[in-house]
């Protein structure tokens, strides 16, 4: 186990490298030079130069990358173009917002979809079995985004029950500010979760070994779950992992929607002014974070499967 | 050391399997995949149940244990077990019998133990219903993995089964179901995804442990020579049915139905001369949707005549003191 964990640490590290790099090539082939963007239309060709050179942008683009790296590896992710502050405190402020959303969004939809998966596959084919299975294809099929507007429609502004706008302030207001969003990002995914459950749940209550257990005349419950709910949560839990990366996309859509402070507001505000600092700072952020899901949720499903943390 | 509960006829025996037919409904139609089983396992000894694949053996064994798969049902005829008519026993009542007084050992050891937990918890998970601590659980764990000969016992116990061999696994299994001391041991061809040598191994500690326990034991299998070591009775089946049967001895020395005897010259174990193809017995079985009138092994019966088709033997005494299904053993068959 602790030779999987070290080996799964290490491809994690080379995952970021590469994401940062492909991500620093790509922010150059978008248009618009960010010492124009900074220095606005009435800036002398000298002046565009002398920042372009203090911002590094004048040197070869590998030598770019690398000086990014060893910043990063400094703690330094650059500076704020505009005002100067540092991207990583900019960042680090804004990365609360955006983790609770997301770990709430998985939380409840993962406990709803794992709930509803293991009913429907334990009533299969009675008429609850078939309207979890619309409900769920239909839930999967609507973006967030449109999810979230309904939403906002619906609840805030026809019934007046919850607050459209902001992240609130204190416990409660919170909570009350997060139920919405949370609601729009994790919906889809109770949908994708049940329907995984309900599959691979199906399938390990032919497996013998549920056949042996009955065999013994275990309770019924017991059998549900420790021999067939303990194996079919494993390919949930590595869709969760990796589903971490589409719940952040859903979340700059979301923040936006919901005017709520967050990674995603901030990314969409500094993508539009060619704010490269912060862009890049809040993806490396994000990558990482993306990273450690899918590292944690490896190392969750070998923590449950004995025979995954042998075969590397 | 033998124990000689030597059944009489007047015994009871252990269980009593009377006119059982059991139909598979499927969307082709109903299949007859048992009909009319008649059948006693004597307490304390081994029926050995041999047949080729499809004739009904698995179902006969699941069936004994209430584990016949989903689209199965009992169409007729009973199974008594003690006080209990098994063919009619519910849920609750399975879940009662089931781990207390009928066990069971299953096909293929590689996938008959939970595979993310371990052996220990799954011995520990059988005895919920002893009202031991924890430590004695264990402890009888590591005494029944002793009894299957598994080497270094103890330790197995934090193993999980994807650790161990085949053969190794089956002896963990084997150790499960005798640790919940059943007085019926189902088998259904426990050796089969074995090879050859583990497979021998493991009869003998079958036999040993059988006598040792005092269990009954129904042994499915299609290899004769396992059967013919372990069973002190067998039944023959073909087509869902009982062909023949009798004693072990009577069986292997004196087979009167056509088919039992021609089982056995495909066994290659007994081919006396060299012989470049190994016998089989031509023709398949019949479509068990329409069950064919008269004798169900008349296609394939090299002695078959006009009263095989007319009408369907019942089971007359042998020579030997076993039971056979064909004309050929009608006593009227001999004075006329």
């Amino acid at each position: 186990m602790l030779f999987y964990t070290a080996q799964r640490l290490v491809l994690s590290v080379v995952i970021v490298m590469v994401a940062v790099s492909i991500l620093t090539l790509m922010l150059h082939v978008v248009p618009g030079d960010p010492a124009v963007m900074i220095l606005g239309p009435r800036a002398t060709p000298e002046l565009i130069e002398r920042t372009r050179e203090a911002m590094g942008l004048d040197r070869p683009l590998p030598v770019q990358v690398a000086m990014f790296f060893a910043n990063i590896l400094r703690g330094d992710l650059g500076q704020d173009v505009f005002t100067g502050r540092a991207v990583s405190q900019i960042v680090l402020e804004q990365l609360p917002y955006t983790m609770i959303l997301i770990s709430v969004a998985i939380l409840w939809s993962a406990a709803c979809g794992i709930a509803l998966g293991a009913y429907s596959a334990l009533r299969r084919n009675t008429w609850l079995d078939t309207l979890s299975g619309v409900v769920s294809v239909g839930t999967i099929s609507i973006p967030a985004f449109v999810m979230a507007l309904y939403s906002v429609l619906i609840f805030a502004v026809w019934l007046g029950w919850l607050p459209a706008i902001g992240a609130g302030d204190g416990f409660w207001d919170g909570i009350t500010h997060l139920i919405l969003p949370a609601f729009a990002i994790g919906v889809a995914w109770v949908g994708y979760v049940s329907r995984i459950v309900r599959a691979s749940m199906l399938e390990v209550m032919t497996q013998p070994h549920v056949r042996m257990a009955r065999a013994f005349g275990l309770p019924e419950r017991r059998i549900t779950r420790s021999h067939i709910l303990k194996i079919a949560v494993l390919p949930a839990v590595t869709l969760i992992g990796t589903g971490v990366a589409h719940l952040f996309s859903a979340a700059v859509f979301v923040e936006v929607i919901f005017a709520r402070p967050g990674i995603g507001a901030l990314l969409v505000g500094a993508v539009n002014e060619r704010n490269y600092p912060i862009v890049l700072g809040a993806v490396l952020i994000t990558t990482g974070i993306i990273v450690l899901a899918t590292l944690i949720s490896d190392l969750v499903v070998a923590l449950l499967d004995p025979r995954q943390r042998e075969e590397f | 050391m033998a124990t000689h509960a030597t059944a009489t006829a007047t015994e009871e025996p252990l269980v009593a399997v009377e006119g059982l037919s059991v139909d598979f409904d499927t969307p082709r139609g109903t299949i007859q995949a048992l009909r009319d089983i008649d059948l006693t396992v004597p307490k304390g000894k081994v029926l050995g149940i041999v047949g080729e694949s499809g004739c009904g053996k698995s179902t006969l064994a699941y069936s004994l244990i209430g584990l016949l798969a989903e689209n199965a049902r009992v169409a007729g005829g009973a199974i008594r077990m003690g006080e209990h008519d098994l063919a009619r026993l519910g849920a609750a009542g399975w879940r009662d019998l089931r781990g207390t007084r009928v066990a069971m050992i299953f096909q293929d050891p590689m996938t008959a133990l939970n595979p993310v937990t371990t052996i220990g918890q799954q011995m520990l998970d059988i005895q919920y219903r002893d009202r031991i601590s924890r430590s004695e659980k264990r402890a009888r764990a590591v005494e029944f993995l002793e009894q299957v000969q598994i080497p270094d016992a103890a330790s197995k116990l934090d193993a999980y089964p994807h650790q161990l061999s085949g053969g190794m696994r089956q002896r963990v299994c084997i150790a499960m179901a005798l640790l919940t001391q059943p007085d019926l041991l189902i088998a259904d061809e426990p050796t089969t995804a074995l090879d050859a040598t583990l497979e021998m191994q493991i009869v003998a500690l079958l036999r040993e442990l059988q006598q040792k326990f005092g269990c009954s034991v129904v042994f499915v299998s299609h290899h004769l020579g396992t059967v013919a070591e372990l069973c002190d009775d067998v039944a023959v089946m073909y087509a869902g049915e009982v062909v023949e049967r009798g004693s072990a001895r009577s069986l292997f020395h004196d087979p009167q139905h056509p088919y039992t005897q021609a089982l056995l010259d495909c066994d290659p174990a007994r081919i006396k001369i060299a012989t470049r193809t190994l016998p089989t017995i031509p023709g398949t079985l019949p479509d068990l949707r329409q069950p064919p009138r008269g004798c169900a092994f008349r296609a394939r019966c090299p002695h078959a005549w006009g009263r095989c088709e007319r009408e369907h033997p019942p089971l007359y005494p042998g020579a030997a003191g076993q039971r056979v299904r064909c004309h050929l053993s009608d006593p009227a068959e001999d004075a006329a």
